[in-house]
């Protein structure tokens, strides 16, 4: 079996286990849903005012969201010990961490398209015109998200108070991911739209690198 | 006397002397900032501590891979002592940069490029050492957080290139800038005192840590051995009695 099969049976597990129980989604929407409604009501925004703060809140609630469902990603592998039946099957390490990759990249995506409308109503913006660039952003942004979150929920996974530990780790690590995704969305969401390059080229290029890196320290974080 | 012990000793009385120096330096010798007068003082530990903080990351990042590749405990401890001294050099910069900043700039803090990317440097390694406290398996810890402190040491570059497109209002670099920026020769003396000094402190103070480390893993090394041999006697005695009762 080649690593991108293994990874695509390790995705189709996944996957089958979050459609059984859809836990992760339900979660992981309203989450971020309630920080969007939060965010409203704290700083009391103007409808001008909301379309400028819209781009970060809107990035705000997919971080916050995400590194909620991050975790589960290996934590749930703990309760029966199934981490150590993963290890022993013959595949290479990264396929394991390459096929949890793409699962949380499949829910946080979902998440998004669902949140998104909810968003373009609640701050009052239009999305439909810019939708082919915005999802190149949103995808390449939640490719950096979940490629570092899912690395460190495996780190996290053996240490004390797990679950306040990733994002502790997985906030400061996204600083650049976050700050050029909400500068691509305002771009996006201006007068006229348009993408700026140099930023979607930091999101392209922080993929890349954190890709790389975790294909290269698979073997350490997967060992017993 | 161990050889070991007065080099120890030796190193602690030139650290001592060149911190007295360099004190001295900065305070009588460096000549007084034209607009800034002697509140500027401070620049001869402020920008030092950072450089000397970035130097403890980049040993620590060294020592994050050495351990990856080799596996042996050492770079684990030289990676924590890194860490935990360039912490501390960077929160000594983070805390001076305010008291410089509020009679300059009339701000404490400002979101600026440089402050703000120093700042989550800071909060990546403090996220590195409070990674190793919570995880218990020593195994695990060095391996986990070299991971970590790889990829935050990657994540450097990224931080700073953001933040920079982002905003900056903090001084163009003066010191090692292009034309028109430099320092007078005196104030480049001192700087340079102050930062040998501070780099001599860097080193001691991790050597130390280093010891500490190295000393910690000799005594779980000796009471996992106790324990071993007091459940073998146990064993033994338990073995003995049941040969007597027959």
């Amino acid at each position: 079996m080649t690593t991108l099969q293994a990874a695509a049976v390790v995705l189709g597990k996944e996957l089958r286990a979050e459609w059984r129980s859809r836990e992760l989604l339900n979660t992981t929407f309203v989450f971020a849903l309630m920080v969007l409604v939060i965010f409203s009501y704290t700083f009391h925004f103007t409808s001008v005012e909301s379309r400028r703060f819209g781009p970060g809140l809107l990035w705000i609630a997919i971080l916050f969201g995400g590194s909620l469902m991050l975790h589960p990603s290996f934590g749930r592998e703990l309760a029966n010990d199934t981490l150590d039946a993963l290890r022993m099957s013959p595949v290479e390490p990264f396929a394991i961490l390459f096929g949890k990759t793409l699962a949380n990249l499949v829910f946080l995506f979902l998440v998004e398209i669902i949140l998104l409308p909810v968003f373009a109503v609640l701050y009052n913006v239009s999305l439909v015109p810019v939708l082919g660039r915005l999802t190149f952003v949103l995808v390449c942004g939640t490719l950096g998200l979940v490629v570092t979150g899912t690395v460190f929920s495996a780190v996290a996974a053996q240490a004390r108070m797990r679950e306040l530990l990733l994002p502790l780790l997985l906030f400061p690590i996204l600083t650049p991911v976050l700050i050029a995704c909400v500068e691509c969305t305002v771009g996006l969401l201006g007068d006229p739209p348009e993408l700026p390059r140099s930023w979607a080229e930091i999101l392209i290029i922080f993929d890349v690198v954190f890709l790389t890196a975790s294909w290269l320290l698979s073997n350490q974080l997967m060992e017993e | 006397m161990s050889a070991k012990n007065s080099l120890n000793l030796l190193a602690a009385f030139a650290l001592f002397v060149l911190l007295g120096v360099a004190g001295y330096a900065a305070l009588f010798i460096a000549p007084d900032e034209k607009t800034m007068h002697e509140i500027q003082r401070i620049f001869y530990f402020h920008m030092p501590s950072f450089i000397t903080s970035f130097v403890a990351f980049f040993i620590c990042f060294l020592a994050n891979i050495a351990y990856l590749a080799r596996r042996a405990a050492k770079w684990d401890w030289l990676g924590v002592s890194a860490a935990e001294v360039g912490v501390a050099f960077c929160t000594v910069g983070l805390i001076t940069g305010p008291i410089w900043a509020h009679p300059v700039w009339g701000v404490w803090w400002t979101w600026d490029a440089r402050l703000t990317s120093t700042f989550v440097l800071w909060l990546l390694y403090v996220a590195y050492l409070l990674l190793r406290s919570v995880t218990p398996d020593a195994q695990k810890r060095a391996t986990f957080s070299a991971v970590f402190g790889i990829f935050a040491c990657l994540d450097v570059p990224f931080v700073y290139l953001s933040i920079r497109l982002f905003r900056t209002q903090h001084p163009q670099p003066v010191v090692f800038g292009g034309q028109g920026s430099g320092l007078n020769p005196t104030m480049k003396m001192v700087l340079w005192i102050c930062w040998g000094a501070l780099l001599l402190l860097m080193a001691v103070l991790m050597r130390q840590r280093y010891r500490l480390e190295s000393l910690r893993h000799e005594f779980e090394e000796l009471s996992r051995e106790v324990e071993n041999r007091a459940a073998d006697r146990e064993a033994a005695g338990a073995r003995n009695r049941g040969g007597l009762a027959q």
